[in-house]
């Protein structure tokens, strides 16, 4: 018997999965790479390479830096031409990359393929996990090593595996579920084996029914997990969120998952563990979702680390009709562009592309009192009154309600009568903050 | 006696009462402040800007009688004030300063820099600069939203019609507070006798920057080479002035070379100053584009 579970808050927004019947093709590689050397959250990468060196798929070209860091590895063969500053989608400025000129023959760096792969010492998992530079491929790209190295006094009981994929537009966590859902199955028992879990379960929204069926079906050889069907709605895939629809558990003010005994990880970041451990192939490329009204060619591709946003609009059939945004990401948490020569990163599960009719300028209206951010927000938060404290310089008194537990789901903004940009005060605050402490 | 009198007499005994109570309790309970808090607190600008350090005149006041911290820290007040100051606290011979304005060091306006994109946030430089950096292609220059205006107390800085405020040097007292509130640390505090400066604060390479804008300092170094030995350096892909006198003595040869107007004598040997290029003919615009 299905009980639906959920959690309070959240809205509603039109889902849009327009692609969500486009099977993954392979995106073609272009004939230049940008690689950030920051793709994650933490420090970013150093580099390994320098100008004219040559380098096959596969090698490791930017080394951790720190605990909190990931390797980067290239994506295809090809000379390096520069190590030089281009943009990048999340940070809002040019930051610095690895430009490798691709030679077209895609020849990688010798893999060894591992036999009995699901009988992988845990420890070796991490290890192999933290050497392929893998991070969390919801979006927030957090490596995905630390969350597998829960320390001693906080053991794990439950992993969940989210496949919730509630932002609207977004289908690349569904084609993937559907179509990779044995590599998501053997991903998700050597995480839960990793870090010592006694259950699993992977969350799945009540819309994507194909998915369900498939990932059930994979997941029948592991008694150890169970697949829950969630309902729909915004945001659901929020690790905190899910943890709460699915064991019932809080994750406290300020915390993480582990301190609840939860670890969480994304389909995407499950599959990417397969490859890891079995075949030893380091993170260098994803699948995304090219979507939006202005786009000819929407679709899933599975794309190359570096690739330019252009180039895979280009080949998927260039613009129907003038692109007036450009989104990293969905429509509700991603980043708006501010040129086509961004490349795509580890956390980059789609590229929104609006035409001007989709793309609302609106002014910034006076708070009306209404209380609707207060129904919709699922942090239980009060975001007109953090937005005011923060409009009035008073960023500490905005950070005692609870300003550093907005999770930035966007729904205040989305149901905001008077339009007022709250997620991007409360960014504009926690980025005071975080600038105060550093003095 | 009348029900009058007994009330005038009871009510004025207990007044009188408190009153004794009261005179008994103000000499008793008597504090002893330094008549001179008062006399500095009165000469001191009354502004409360805070570029002292301190909360306000009147805790500034206090501090330098009560702590002995330096008397010479009111920016607003000049070399004025301090020489009064030091007489109420019978000093001699105290060095001011020479006084400082603030510059805006940018000549990015809507016609000479490009944009990247169309802004839609918050309209406040701060917020756009933390959250991904606003519309301009430059991430070092002008965002114009004016933050520096607001954070004025003395109206010596206004917003122009090109898109980049004007500093009123006549008003500037040079008490940082737009410096602190620019998040791009465009303003800087100049000596009123400085002649020349670097109006650029772009550290991309020279290509890049001049795609980004028409007075962007491209690195090219020409000004650092006509400059005498020591005076001006290359940091960052940016020209910077070390020392302001020198470069000053030879401003003519140092400014003659630079191909896109970046650096400028803006003060000329009468002590006039001149608006940079980009802001002729700018007008003061009274909103904020908020």
């Amino acid at each position: 018997m299905a009980i639906l579970r959920g959690f309070k808050g959240g809205v509603h927004p039109p889902y849009m999965k327009l692609t969500a019947d486009k099977p993954i093709r392979k995106a073609g590689i272009p004939e230049v790479l940008y690689v950030p050397l920051q793709q994650h959250a933490g420090a970013p990468a150093t580099p390994l390479v320098k100008r004219g060196d040559k380098v096959l798929a596969g090698q490791k070209i930017g080394e951790i830096n720190g605990f909190i860091s990931a390797n980067i590895h290239a994506p295809t063969s090809g000379k390096v031409k520069n190590i030089l500053d281009h943009p990048h989608p999340v940070a809002g400025r040019s930051t610095p990359a690895v430009m490798i000129e691709v030679d077209g023959e895609d020849s990688w760096v010798e893999l060894r393929e591992r036999g009995d792969y699901l009988n992988t010492a845990p420890s070796e998992v991490v290890e192999i996990v933290r050497e392929a530079g893998i991070v969390g491929m919801g979006g927030a790209a957090f490596p995905t090593h630390v969350k597998l190295s829960p320390p001693a006094d906080k053991p794990i009981e439950f992993v969940i595996i989210n496949g919730a994929e509630c932002e609207p537009y977004l289908t690349a966590d569904d084609r993937l579920m559907r179509e990779y859902a044995e590599e998501i199955a053997d991903g998700s028992y050597l995480v839960l084996r990793a870090v010592n879990a006694r259950r699993g379960f992977v969350g799945i929204e009540d819309n994507k029914p194909e998915a369900i069926k498939e990932i059930r079906r994979a997941f029948k050889k592991f008694p150890q997990f169970e697949v829950v069907e969630l309902p729909t709605k915004y945001p659901q895939g929020s690790e905190k969120h899910l943890i709460k629809a699915i064991i019932g558990r809080e994750v406290p003010s300020g915390g993480l998952p582990m301190d609840v005994g939860v670890v969480v990880q994304n389909v995407g970041t499950a599959r990417a563990i397969y490859q890891a451990v079995r075949f030893g192939r380091p993170l260098i490329e994803r699948v995304t979702t090219l979507t939006g009204d202005a786009v000819a060619g929407p679709g899933n591709y599975m794309v190359r680390i570096g690739t330019p946003f252009r180039f895979l609009i280009e080949e998927s059939g260039g613009f129907k009709e003038d692109p007036a945004k450009v989104i990293n990401g969905g429509p509700m948490m991603g980043i708006a562009q501010y040129s086509l020569d961004v490349p795509v990163i580890k956390g980059t599960s789609g590229i929104v592309v609006f035409s001007a009719k989709n793309v609302i300028l609106t002014q910034e209206g006076p708070c009306i009192r209404c209380g609707r951010c207060l129904d919709v927000c699922p942090m239980f938060l009060m975001p007109t009154t953090m937005a005011k404290l923060i409009k009035a310089g008073r960023f500490d008194d905005a950070r005692k309600i609870g300003l550093f537990d907005c999770i930035e789901c966007g729904s205040c903004s989305y149901v905001c009568p008077s339009n007022i940009p709250l997620v991007q005060y409360f960014k504009y605050g926690k980025a005071e903050l975080r600038l105060r402490r550093q003095r | 006696m009348g029900v009058i009198t007994i009330s005038l007499l009871t009510m004025g005994g207990i007044g009188l009462l408190f009153a004794i109570i009261l005179l008994l309790a103000y000499k008793k309970l008597a504090v002893e402040e330094d008549p001179r808090i008062k006399e500095i607190e009165a000469l001191l600008p009354g502004a409360n800007c805070g570029a002292c350090g301190y909360p306000g005149c009147a805790a500034y006041a206090e501090a330098i009688v009560l702590e002995g911290v330096p008397f010479n820290k009111c920016a607003p007040g000049g070399a004025e004030v301090v020489e009064k100051i030091a007489k109420v606290l019978g000093v001699e011979g105290v060095e001011v300063g020479e006084r400082k304005v603030a510059q805006v060091m940018c000549q990015g306006t809507d016609e000479a820099a490009l944009d990247r994109a169309i802004y839609h946030g918050i309209n406040s430089c701060r917020a756009a600069h933390f959250t991904l950096g606003g519309d301009k292609e430059c991430y070092w220059g002008c965002l114009g939203f004016g933050d520096c205006v607001l954070a004025c107390p003395f109206d010596a800085i206004h917003m122009t019609d090109k898109g980049i405020p004007l500093v009123d040097r006549d008003k500037c007292t040079g008490c940082g507070l737009c410096v602190e509130a620019c998040p791009r640390d465009i303003i800087e505090l100049v000596p009123i006798s400085q002649k020349v400066f670097v109006l650029c604060k772009n550290e991309d390479r020279g290509a890049n920057a001049r795609k980004y804008c028409d007075y962007a300092c491209i690195a090219c170094r020409l000004c650092v080479r006509n400059a005498p030995q020591g005076s001006m350096e290359m940091k960052n892909n940016l020209a910077i002035i070390l020392d302001h006198k020198q470069v000053d003595g030879e401003a003519e040869k140092v400014i003659a070379k630079c191909p896109t107007k970046s650096i400028l004598k803006l003060v000329d040997d009468e002590g006039e100053f001149h608006l940079p290029p980009a802001l002729e003919g700018a007008k003061i615009v009274p909103t904020l584009k908020r």
